[in-house]
């Protein structure tokens, strides 16, 4: 089954490219070009992994991460930017991102870990499902 | 070292890190273009291997966009090595229309960030002041930086350089709406020591929305 990705920059020949490129990798994507454009999006659609810009015009990256995270929790978001400092990606990690790659990107290795936001996704849904489940055979005296 | 120079200094430094940092990354987006169209074309020559057909308008489009980018990068390497060029001498003949313009240019990506379109008002004559070029950048983008920071609604910051009877002043007109209060903090001892180290003096109007960075001659 193919990955389903939010690809977010505001860049628009960055995400022209990316996109292309990993449609061409059987990955399902969608761009947004500012992160109140992704928040409106995540609120129709569930995706796998979300590729989040770090600096971007309005709300920025940081910004945008506590915002999505906010709304769903169990959203995979992968940070990206041109400027990776260690406090910073240390600071992502804690607000809740899953990880945090450098521009230029390498495709291939950023595929690598959409797979494992993915992956990751899927257990965390797996435990909300099981959750409710519990809840609901203990709401019928199961 | 005095108090007002080490500040001075410091200032200096933390102005010339804030721009190179600025720069830098709209260089890696610029990179970060071009390493994804490298990446199609070899995308491509795969699927000619595999015997597909390459359209000849598609591999044009690809050229265009690297040289577009290409063209992008050096605007900003060009303008990097101006700004970088402006410590060269402590005191010259500074056009303000130029260092108006070239503000422009510098602060574009930190101002759009905060919905901010920085412009230059260009008088019908020269407007001619013997300072320093760096100081003076530095002290638009402290005035600029403090007046945008709080704030992400969009709008038009105007640099308006003029001749007056006694001297010469750069406006920085559209900050209507600033809180009041924030003036008490403004301008802070960072401030203070580029207008003492460039000989100006700041006003401003609260009512206005401006504020006027003005250089007197000695009478």
């Amino acid at each position: 089954m193919s990955e389903k990705v939010l690809l977010v920059d505001d860049e628009k020949e960055f995400l022209e490219i990316m996109s292309e490129r990993m449609k061409a990798r059987d990955m399902e994507v969608t761009t947004a070009t500012s992160a109140q454009q992704a928040l409106e999006i995540i609120e129709k659609e569930s995706f796998d992994a979300i590729i989040l810009d770090f600096q971007m015009p309005g709300m920025d990256g940081m910004d945008a991460l506590k915002a999505i995270k906010a709304k769903k929790p169990e959203l995979q978001i992968i940070l990206l930017t041109g400027y990776a400092t260690v406090e910073k990606g240390v600071e992502a990690m804690k607000i809740g991102a899953t990880d945090f790659i450098e521009k230029p990107a390498d495709l291939e290795v950023l595929a690598e870990k959409i797979k494992s936001a993915k992956a990751e996704k899927m257990l965390i849904v797996e435990k909300q499902t099981e959750g409710k489940v519990k809840n609901i055979l203990k709401k019928y005296g199961f | 070292m005095s108090g007002e120079e080490s500040l001075l200094a410091k200032t200096g430094l933390q102005f010339f890190g804030r721009m190179s940092a600025s720069v830098t990354h709209e260089i890696k987006n610029v990179l970060a273009i071009i390493n994804e169209n490298a990446g199609l074309l070899e995308d491509i020559v795969l699927m000619a291997e595999k015997g597909l057909d390459i359209s000849s308008e598609r591999l044009q489009r690809l050229a265009r966009t690297v040289n577009a980018q290409v063209g992008r990068a050096d605007a900003v390497v060009k303008m990097m090595n101006h700004f970088s060029h402006s410590i060269d001498h402590f005191v010259e003949p500074v056009d303000l229309t130029k260092v108006a313009e070239d503000v422009c240019d510098l602060f574009d990506r930190l101002l759009q960030m905060r919905g901010v379109t920085l412009e230059t008002i260009t008088p019908p004559a020269p407007v001619v002041v013997t300072a320093s070029r760096y100081y003076l950048q530095n002290l638009l983008w402290c005035c600029l930086n403090w007046a945008t920071i709080a704030r992400s609604d969009k709008r038009t910051i105007s640099l308006a350089p003029e001749k007056m009877d006694n001297g010469v002043r750069v406006r920085l007109v559209g900050l209507a709406d600033l809180d009041k209060d924030t003036f008490d903090l403004f301008p802070s001892p960072q401030e203070d020591a580029l207008l003492a180290a460039l000989g100006a003096r700041l006003d401003f109007s609260v009512a206005g929305g401006e504020i006027i960075i003005s250089f007197l001659r000695e009478s």
